[in-house]
């Protein structure tokens, strides 16, 4: 549990010194998260240890976006202001990005997903 | 005696715990509709005992801020669900690949293009940049790019519970019938809610939502940084 711990935040570190070395606006837990799937695919497994932290972490990630959340308080201004716009954009621009997702995938690859059912 | 208690960090942390406790049990109640969602629940409530005791959000996040630096790992840990799908990703690579990428790139570009056209503000057009981004990923790429973190959550949220109204009706329009690409459609517009809610089609649906959100977080943040250059932001 300890180890799978650490073997997170580790991964996060050297993902948040590469970021700023390298000085790209790139989140450093998301380089976190790519230099772990690169080890386990090395390693060839998930160490007992960081399935439990990892399992343990992922299922209670609502809660863990509750204190960034609450911050929306201090953008009452720009929500009083511009809510329905914001609406508008976010319903419009996810039906089409699910329209064209849906459309492509069927066109793709019928038979192919099918196969992958496990 | 009040203004010194609520300086008590550990008053915040159980706030937020209590209160998620009950924004769960009003979900659960509610038969888990996305749009009485557990995290818009707590944060609402919270908010409204902020407002009402007048404590500042800074003021907040002095408990807060414990739960938000588990984010980070949490992010990280994602990489375990992706690497147990990864024979799935392998077989599938190209329809996965082109789902995830078109996806992404139009998610982003068409909320900049919409929010743009109505004139909103640099700042809040990079904030909707990531909505369909799982939110711990929407989080963090919004720190970077220079937009809202906390707003971006919260339009995130909204995302969420909009694309699994949306996703029934695009099944019927499109004549689509099978499991794994409602799942993966689900997972790229409407990232974990939308995930959550592909397992009530079944277990294929969810895991192709999962794959999906992961995939579609992680490639967004390595593409708004390209894409925002180009269209001049």
């Amino acid at each position: 549990m300890i180890i799978g711990f650490l073997i997170l935040l580790s991964c996060q570190l050297v993902g948040e010194v590469v970021v700023t070395f390298f000085e790209v606006p790139i989140p450093g837990s998301v380089v976190g998260m790519l230099l772990l799937l690169i080890g386990l695919i090395v390693v060839g497994k998930v160490p007992e240890g960081l399935r439990l932290s990892s399992e343990g972490l992922l299922s209670v990630l609502p809660l863990l976006l509750v204190p960034a959340g609450v911050g929306l308080m201090t953008h009452f201004g720009v929500l009083s202001e511009y809510w329905g716009q914001l609406l508008i954009a976010l319903f419009v621009s996810t039906l089409i990005t699910m329209f064209v997702v849906a459309g492509l995938l069927k066109l793709l690859s019928k038979e192919k997903l099918e196969e992958g059912e496990r | 005696m009040w203004q010194h208690f609520q300086t008590f960090p550990v008053l915040w942390l159980v706030v937020t715990l209590v209160v998620f406790l009950l924004a769960s049990w009003i979900n659960a109640k509610a038969g888990k509709t996305p749009f009485l969602h557990p995290v818009l629940v707590s944060l609402s409530l919270i908010i409204v005992v902020l407002k009402v005791t007048e404590t500042e959000y800074v003021t907040y996040m002095e408990g807060g801020k414990y739960i938000h630096l588990l984010l980070g790992p949490a992010v990280v840990a994602l990489a375990v669900p992706l690497y147990d799908n990864l024979a799935t990703v392998k077989r599938l690579l190209l329809p996965l690949l082109v789902g995830c990428v078109s996806g992404a790139v139009i998610a982003s570009a068409s909320a900049i293009a919409i929010g743009a056209w109505f004139g909103l503000s640099d700042q809040i057009l990079l904030t909707l940049a990531p909505k369909s981004v799982t939110s711990p990923i929407a989080i963090a790429i919004a720190e970077k790019v220079g937009g809202y973190p906390s707003l971006a959550a919260g339009l995130v949220l909204i995302t969420g519970a909009m694309g699994c109204l949306i996703a029934p009706l695009i099944y019927k329009v499109l004549r689509i019938k099978d499991e794994s690409v409602k799942g993966f459609v689900l997972g790229v517009g409407a990232h974990a809610m939308g995930t959550a809610y592909a397992f009530e089609y079944g277990m294929v649906a969810g895991a192709f939502g999962g794959l999906a959100m992961g995939m579609t977080g992680a490639f967004t943040a390595f593409m708004l940084p390209l894409l925002i250059p180009i269209i001049g932001l």
